[in-house]
């Protein structure tokens, strides 16, 4: 089966500072790869040049075995590439529940002419989903940090991926939060969306990934079964310093 | 109201206002409201992408004055018809405009105001060099003597022109507000980066934004030669355009096209009584006072008044 993502040989350097280094990594559709590494390690960088945000000066980016590395970003998301930032950013003029309208009508290839009603019902669809129903009339810029979080993820869940890309959507969650955006990640999967997930809460990357990528110092130095990765001598020294 | 509702109300306004300036008798009126007119398709038209794509425009007047040029250069061709020369005029300026959306690629913000501003400069400096319309001493353009609809003087041709071209602006701008368009420029004036990630082309939405803006701002040129009877690249390129195409957005209202709408009136209407009842020199300085008071008292405009109001009532 071809994976619904591949990359390979991914580098990129900013000035003389290489923040990939030839980095390999597939995706099966409806995989659940969590992605974790420290500080710095490139794991955001990978993001951006998967959703192609930045462009990688080597490697390829195949999505269903088409090389997408060369297309613009919102073509990508129109193939079915939906990220989240790690640091969230709303529409700020615009209430929660018109921030979902961007991606619900731009997030596929033509036909714009969605109709506003279905349009709002699957924004609240979603709003309900990570717990924003209450504020979809809110303006976006007074959230509270966690809620926009929780719009970020909203958000890219709204363009209707193949492939989500979740970066670091559960910081300052707290645990029965936590709980809640892992129950809505759970239900992509049985809708075949594939999903990684860059995570430094450890307890949601554990219970939701069925496979876990690490990169250090952009290289990745480990790829597997989840309690296999986390065992590994080196994983664990480059997170704990030796 | 769908956009068809919205522009048959503009078009029975216009003819409205049409046929109730035959009423009029002192010319003075026609020529002021030309002006004013003027600036309100010109303010909605800098808004479409200042104020709905976040891309401010310092370059105005160069769109205004490749709208005047163009219908000098067509005087000078061929005697063309007005008619022509607003579609030829409007035509020309929306080319610049896509290639200043071009420019939104690589700069932003400031950057790209300046570029803007560089514009004008390097455009100006052209005419000036090209004798063919007349290059620094400007150009005489000849009002034609037989009027149509039996009108008697020919600003009352141009104030028709003006009323209508000014209704052709609100409703492109109101369209392009109401749709997903509109929706996607609000997407980057917020944040492009989001924008684009959520799926918006955004390069070619402002190549869009700016083509439709440039031309509409071309448009409130391409009569300009006839109403002056003579031009000259400092009037074409003046840079009270630019600044007044900024200022009215800022103090109406940048978020709807109500408020260029409003900001123009109100500022051009001030201007024109000002200039007769006061000296022609204190227009800018209307300008800049209304600006500050505006920036600090109502930042968001007029219309951030009503709809702060609004809110309040609900």
């Amino acid at each position: 089966m071809t994976p619904l993502l591949r990359v390979t040989g991914v580098t990129k350097r900013f000035g003389g500072f290489t923040a990939l280094d030839g980095v390999d990594l597939e995706v099966a559709p409806g995989e659940r790869l969590g992605l974790i590494g420290p500080n710095g390690s490139g794991k955001s960088t990978l993001v951006n040049c998967i959703a192609g945000t930045l462009r990688n000066e080597a490697g390829r980016i195949e999505l269903d075995g088409r090389d997408i590395g060369r297309e613009p970003a919102f073509k990508r998301v129109h193939l079915g590439v939906s990220r989240s930032f790690q640091i969230p950013r709303p529409f700020a003029s615009m209430s929660v529940i018109d921030n979902l309208r961007i991606p619900i009508l731009y997030g596929v290839k033509a036909p714009v002419t969605l109709d506003a009603g279905r349009a709002t019902d699957e924004a609240m669809r979603i709003l309900d989903q990570v717990g924003l129903g209450e504020k979809a009339q809110a303006m976006s810029a007074g959230l509270t940090q966690v809620d926009m979080r929780k719009l970020e993820l909203a958000r890219a869940i709204a363009a209707k991926p193949r492939l989500l890309i979740a970066d670091e959507a559960m910081a300052g969650l707290s645990a029965s939060e936590v709980d809640d955006i892992l129950a809505l990640l759970f239900t992509l999967k049985e809708r075949g969306v594939a999903v990684i997930m860059i995570e430094h809460v450890m307890r949601a990357v554990m219970k939701f990934s069925e496979r876990i990528a690490v990169l250090v110092a952009g290289k990745k130095i480990a790829d597997g079964d989840p309690q296999a990765v986390v065992a590994k001598p080196e994983v664990v020294s480059a997170y704990l310093g030796q | 109201m769908s956009n068809r509702a919205f522009a048959l109300v503009v078009f029975a306004a216009a003819a409205g206002i049409i046929a109730a300036s035959r009423l009029v008798t002192n010319d003075y009126y026609f020529s002021a409201a030309y002006t004013v007119l003027q600036f309100v398709i010109l303010a909605t038209a800098w808004n479409i992408l200042g104020g709905y794509a976040g891309y401010v425009n310092f370059g105005s007047a160069a769109f205004f004055a490749v709208g005047a040029y163009s219908s000098v250069f067509l005087y000078r061709w061929v005697h063309a018809p007005l008619p022509v020369m607003i579609v030829t005029g409007t035509l020309v300026a929306g080319l610049l405009g896509f290639g200043v959306g071009y420019l939104t690629l690589r700069l932003r913000g400031v950057f790209f105001a300046i570029a803007t501003l560089a514009l004008a400069v390097v455009l100006f400096t052209c005419v000036v060099n090209w004798d063919y319309v007349g290059g620094s001493r400007g150009a005489y353009i000849l009002q034609p003597k037989d009027l149509p609809f039996g009108l008697k003087r020919y600003i009352h041709v141009l104030f028709g022109a003006m009323v209508l071209m000014a209704g052709v602006a609100l409703v492109v701008a109101r369209t392009i507000e109401t749709s997903a368009i509109g929706r996607g420029l609000a997407a980057i004036r917020d944040d492009e980066l989001a924008a684009e990630c959520a799926g918006v082309p955004t390069l070619r939405l402002k190549i869009l934004a700016a083509s439709v803006s440039g031309a509409l701002m071309g448009m409130a040129g391409t009569t300009f030669p006839y109403y002056l009877s003579y031009v000259e690249p400092s009037a074409a390129f003046n840079l009270s355009y630019a600044v007044n195409s900024i200022a009215m957005p800022l103090i109406g209202g940048m978020m709807s096209w109500m408020g260029p709408l409003l900001g123009a009136l109100l500022l051009g209407t001030v201007q024109q009584v000002v200039q007769v009842t006061v000296s022609s020199e204190w227009n800018l300085l209307i300008v800049g006072v209304l600006l500050v008071a505006f920036v600090t008292l109502a930042p968001n405009g007029i219309m951030g008044w009503v709809d702060k109001w609004k809110r309040r009532r609900k």
